[in-house]
């Protein structure tokens, strides 16, 4: 007779190793897990209250320019470098893992106004309020070397941007005119002008790499608006670009049709200086004047993020680095300032029981987004006060201008008043 | 455009002129026309100059060399003024002469050519290149569209886009530029040497191309199949096995051996005729085994489960049954071949042998357990050497006899056995069913005597408690006899008709259903305690402050009343019919009457009260039984929980009070909670369509608590993953599968000359809309 025994295969409940995880056996049964709305809506309560907690996206500020940092630039194969330019015509180099300055060059007299680094790494180049282009080496000098510029241009009008192709050998500058260089030229191979207004940005397209836009004209794309102080194309849209305007809003459009902007970005209190996208396209991050820079979504019309910090004063220039991890930020008080993109992110390398828990919380979030309480805290921010009592005031402003606009056409005959869409509102005209 | 237009005109004007005038001037005789000539081109001159003056007109005619052929509107002869031109006389000669074929010619391709158009100025072909070429890099933007469509569409993107080789370069590059310099690295370097290990590709060593070279691809084939053919065979049969033996079927066992134990049988026939050598041996084989078995204590009661039947068999039937079958077992397979046993001093030794093989203690138990067992019988006899090997010769083939034809009987009766162990499992399952059934309708009778009691006492209680409402609203009466003021019901209202007809009737109406009512509420109270309530209503401390609150609610609920029925004049109007309405007009009345008529079935006021005393009702909290019968007592059929008790675990708790409580007029759901409404979505969020698909994807939990691991890590993925440390970079065209437009694209519209008129430009604008770009871009 066969005595029957109750018997367990050892593969389900003995580890392999003593750092493995205890296995536990679960049941799924729904009944044994009641309520899991609640639980599921607790949890993403707290994963958004700890989000808050969390948030600390100041990393570093880098210290050492003599005045306000009036331009940025990446490097295209070092996580770990930047530039700047400063109005005193000096530009650094900096190590962002050492958070150190590795090399200072008085490249112009006056301003730098422009500054780009060559596609392949090796050298990068300046322009300036003295009229010239200089182009210089990457790595210092060696040991007795002078600091000298590989090339030094001399042109006939003040440059006020820089931009090198994303591919081939030939960097575009903008002033009075957009000129489009050769490297081993001295003189522009074609200058492009249109109207009589001085160009303050140009960027070639990331994508179509011919393309170029620039804030007054360029090649393909008309004039949109003077008043924009820079743009910046979307690295995996080849058509979308986002432009900063001087009246505190962004605009993004779709190149091939202009008259209307694909979303109108708004939450800064003033003017907005310089945008520039996420490398993964989703978000662009935007400085303004009013001492404060804000990311965005691109297919959002308000902010996800607000960063400030006390002694951040007007931000002029600002970069998302190539691995869309942080920001960094050049402002008025000479200091490059290192954010990180998502505040409240854990640095370093993660668990996967850590990277599991983040995964979760994400979710839940996202699930339960639209709840009162979680809508609230997740949008809490702290503002210095002189941003707040603007936005309270555009706000009123704002209002009395809708109300105003909605008691003419309650009292006009129907049809007299044209409701004009707030896309619409801000585009004077397309000139072709 | 117009001076162009105006030009043209009289330009067109002109010719005509010359049309008409040519055949005339052809007749002329030349000579009479040379005087004039001179003077004519004189004036003719004259009349440019002073035509230039003005300077509107400086278009200056085209010069002729001949004179004669100068044609002028001025110049027309007055010969022949007499005669009457006719049409046909004008026609004729332009049919006829063929010299003038050339010149229509001419006339016509002068006709059909137009003036060379004026180059557009500067700003306007500016304009239309840009728009050619804004055109133009909108169609080459839109070929990003779908690319774009599905990175929005995405469920995951994860970056950088591409997959980034790891550039590692061969082991070959590496190692042609590098030389050994250190001893260590030379040594290393002398010993791959002398292996002969190649350094550039293929890695191969002699000896490894040696032992490729030893086989054969086909060979090796044929081998590799066989081997793979083998270890499937036997793969199947060992699953095939352990399948078999999984199976716990003992009848299946036993038809799987008996069919076993034939074939060898047949097989040993077969063979006794083939070849009765190898059968001989094969006998020897089973003999062998047998006595294997015989030697072994398998089938002893010796073992563990044996003995813990053999105390079980007096108890049990099926274990005696067990261990008389395995008793036969062994009875079996340890007797005797008769083949075997030739000579009777042989099997006497053998006898001998196997009785010491065979322990004591084991039979006595047997013989304790089974009385009348030839084996065991056999066995006790032998305990008698002597006497039983004297005996021998004539016992032996008795129980030999008996034994054989016990083996042969033995399987049929094992399978009866069996059979009826089975029949007796079903009849006993049987009874003890019919034992349930049994029971059961006891059960129900017994619920159903315990039903019926209840009933009985609910009865009895309801009897009890009729008598004390009538009891309590004759003290109720009498109160109200000292206190006049307090409107209530009398118990002679037809005394009392005057006082009533000043306040409705309705009241009293009114007050008894309420009080009706609350009889029916106290009865559905008191159906899970009916003794309680039966018992003492009035004693017991819960139900004494209870009653006067219940008054102070009723006069308040009176007053409410008393508020609506007088703000309501239907009712008033239904009430007091008489006495009011006399004041009133007669149509008013006849329309009220109307009203009355037509609602006379359906009371609304009433109706609405009734509905808010129903919600009142069902918002108030349960009273919760706690108590747990036959805790700290006697528990059991006909047995109550004591009044102690009950009293103890009875809860109802007070609720706040209703927000509606002094409107009378009005129900204020209290379903909704507002705590609860401050953690709820209010407003239907934006991609969602309707409510309930917003509340599908809230009710599917996401976490691990709830779903598997693998779904868990499904659900939680991130829309975007970015690698740290890795550079993103824009996306590209050959990424993506397409041709990336050149630079020279851009060159080839930049360096275009500048110089474009405006034929050109409507071509370009024609192409555009053509979209024939498409081939210019392959010529770029």
């Amino acid at each position: 007779m066969k005595v029957k025994m109750l018997s367990r295969n050892p593969d389900n409940y003995v580890r392999e190793t003593k750092l493995d995880l205890q296995r536990v056996p679960r049941n799924y049964d729904p009944t044994l897990h009641p309520f899991e709305v609640p639980r599921e809506y607790v949890r993403a309560l707290n994963a958004t209250k700890l989000e808050r907690v969390f948030t600390k996206p100041f990393l570093a500020s880098l210290d050492g320019h003599r005045d306000g940092v009036n331009c940025l630039a990446k490097h295209p194969k070092n996580l770990a470098t930047i530039l700047s330019g400063a109005c005193d015509g000096e530009v650094r180099i900096w190590n962002l893992t050492q958070r150190n300055c590795i090399r200072t060059i008085q490249a112009h007299e006056g301003f730098v106004r422009g500054i780009c680094t060559r596609f392949c790494g090796t050298s990068f180049f300046t322009v300036g309020d003295d009229k010239t282009v200089k182009q210089w080496k990457m790595d210092g000098p060696g040991y007795g070397e002078e600091e000298e510029p590989l090339h030094t241009i001399l042109g006939k009008t003040v440059y006020t941007g820089i931009d090198h192709h994303w591919k081939e050998a030939v960097f575009a500058t903008c002033g009075q005119q957009v000129d489009i260089w050769d490297e081993q030229r001295t003189n522009p191979i074609c200058s492009m002008t249109w109207g009589f207004d001085s160009i303050s940005s140009v960027k070639f397209n990331p994508v179509e790499t011919f393309l170029l836009g620039s804030c007054a004209s360029d090649r393909n794309i008309v004039l949109y608006d003077m008043r924009t102080n820079t743009i910046c194309w979307n690295p995996m849209e080849a058509f979308i670009f986002t432009a900063a305007n001087e009246d505190y809003n962004l605009y993004t459009f779709d190149m091939r049709a202009l008259d209307t902007p694909v979303m109108v970005h708004m939450d800064h209190v003033s003017a907005v200086l310089d945008v520039d996208y996420s490398p993964t396209g989703k978000e662009f991050v935007s400085a303004s004047f009013d001492k404060s820079i804000r990311i965005f979504p691109v297919d959002k019309s308000r902010s996800r993020e607000v960063y400030h910090t006390k002694r951040m004063q007007h931000v002029i220039c600002v970069k998302w680095t190539s691995d869309s991890k942080y920001i960094m930020c050049g402002s008025d008080e000479m200091n490059i300032r290192l954010w990180k993109a998502n505040a409240s992110e854990k640095l370093g390398v993660l668990t996967s029981r850590e990277k599991a828990a983040k995964d979760y919380n994400q979710k839940l979030k996202e699930k339960f987004q639209h709840y009162p309480h979680i809508k609230r805290i997740a949008r809490h921010r702290h503002l210095p006060k002189s941003i707040y009592s603007q936005i309270q005031e555009q706000r009123i402003m704002k209002e009395a201008r809708r109300r105003k606009e909605v008691n003419r056409i309650k009292h006009s005959k129907p049809g007299s008043v044209p409701i004009v869409s707030e896309k619409k509102k801000h585009i004077v005209a397309v000139v072709k | 455009m117009n001076v162009n237009r105006v030009a043209e005109s009289l330009l067109a004007l002109s010719q005509q002129e010359e049309l008409v005038d040519l055949p005339k001037n052809c007749p002329l005789s030349e000579n009479e026309d040379e005087g004039d000539s001179d003077g004519e081109r004189k004036h003719q001159k004259l009349l440019e100059a002073i035509s230039s003056l003005d300077g509107k007109n400086r278009r200056k005619l085209a010069e002729r060399s001949e004179a004669s052929l100068k044609v002028s509107e001025f110049n027309v002869s007055s010969e022949g003024s007499g005669e009457k031109l006719v049409l046909a006389d004008l026609l004729e000669p332009v049919k006829t002469t063929t010299s003038l074929a050339t010149v229509k010619k001419q006339l016509n391709r002068v006709k059909s050519k137009k003036v060379v158009e004026l180059p557009l100025n500067k700003e306007k072909i500016e304009q239309i290149h840009r728009e050619v070429a804004f055109g133009k890099t909108s169609q080459v933007l839109s070929k990003w569209d779908p690319i774009v469509l599905k990175n929005q569409q995405a469920e995951q993107l994860a970056f950088p886009l591409g997959k980034e080789q790891p550039a590692i370069a061969p082991i070959e590059h590496a190692l042609s530029g590098w030389k050994a310099r250190t001893p260590l690295e030379q040594e290393i370097f002398n010993l791959l040497h002398k292996n002969k290990q190649p350094v550039t590709d293929p890695l191969l060593t002699p000896m490894e191309k040696a032992s490729l070279r030893a086989m054969s691809l086909e060979e090796a084939k044929m081998h590799r199949a066989e081997l793979q053919r083998a270890r499937a065979l036997q793969s199947y049969y060992e699953a095939k096995a352990r399948r078999e033996k999984k199976i716990k079927s003992k009848k299946y066992h036993k038809v799987v051996k008996k069919g076993k134990a034939r074939k060898a049988s047949k097989e040993l026939e077969q063979l006794q005729k083939v070849n009765p050598t190898v059968a001989l041996e094969e006998l020897e084989k089973f003999e062998n085994a047998r006595m294997m078995e015989r030697m072994s204590l398998k089938h002893q009661n010796s073992g563990k489960w044996a003995k813990s039947k053999a105390i079980m068999a007096k108890y049990d039937l099926e274990a005696r049954q067990a261990m008389q079958e395995q008793l036969a077992k062994n009875k079996e397979l340890t007797q005797k071949l008769q083949v075997a046993s030739e000579t009777e001093e042989e099997e006497g030794g053998t006898e001998e042998v196997e009785e010491l093989l065979v322990p004591h203690v084991v039979n006595e138990v047997q013989m304790n357990v089974d009385g009348p067992n030839p084996w065991m019988l056999r066995s006790c006899t032998s305990d008698t050497r002597e006497a039983a090997t004297q005996e021998d010769p004539e016992q032996l083939p008795e129980p030999a006899t008996h034994e054989v034809s016990e083996s042969e009987g033995e399987r049929p009766v094992a399978e009866e056995e069996i059979l009826l162990r089975d029949f007796e499992e079903r009849r006993s399952l049987r009874k003890k069913s019919e034992l349930n059934q049994d029971a059961e309708p006891a059960g129900i009778q017994e619920t159903k005597d315990s039903s019926s009691q209840e009933v009985l006492s609910e009865l009895r209680a309801l009897s009890q408690k009729l008598k004390e409402n009538h009891q309590s609203r004759k003290q109720k009466a009498s109160s109200e006899g000292t206190v006049p003021q307090v409107q209530r019901e009398e118990p002679a209202p037809e005394e009392e008709a005057p006082l009533l007809l000043q306040r409705p009737e309705r009241v009293q109406t009114l007050e008894e259903l309420e009080e009706l009512g609350k009889e029916d509420c106290f009865q559905n109270k008191e159906l899970p305690r009916p003794v309680l309530e039966g018992q003492q209503s009035e004693r017991t401390p819960n139900n004494r402050p209870d009653a006067p609150k219940e008054k102070k609610e009723k006069e308040q609920l009176i007053d409410v009343q008393n508020l609506l029925t007088t703000q309501s004049p239907s009712v008033r109007s239904l009430a007091v019919p008489t006495t009011l309405e006399e004041l009133e007009d007669e149509e008013e009345r006849d329309q009220r009457q109307m009203i009355k008529e037509a609602f006379a079935g359906d009371d609304v006021i009433r109706n609405f009260l009734k509905e808010k005393r129903e919600a009142v009702e069902a918002s108030k909290p349960k009273d919760v039984d706690l108590t747990l019968p036959g805790w700290g007592e006697w528990g059991g059929v006909g047995l109550k929980p004591s009044t102690k008790k009950r009293r103890q675990f009875l809860k109802a708790p007070e609720g706040p009070p209703r927000k509606d409580k002094n409107l009378p007029n009005v129900i204020i759901s209290e379903k909704r909670n507002i705590h609860a409404a401050a953690h709820q979505v209010q407003v239907l969020p934006y991609p969602f369509t309707h409510h309930r698909q917003f509340e599908r994807t809230i009710q599917t939990p996401v976490g691990s608590t709830w779903n598997t691991q693998r779904a868990f890590q499904k659900l939680t993925t991130p829309k975007v993953i970015t690698k740290p440390g890795h550079i993103i970079k824009p996306i590209k065209a050959e990424d993506v599968g397409y041709r990336s437009s050149s630079r020279s694209d851009l060159s080839v519209i930049q360096w275009n000359p500048k110089q474009i008129t405006t034929r050109h430009s409507k071509e370009l604008k024609k192409n555009s809309r053509l979209s024939s770009w498409k081939s210019d871009s392959q010529e770029f």
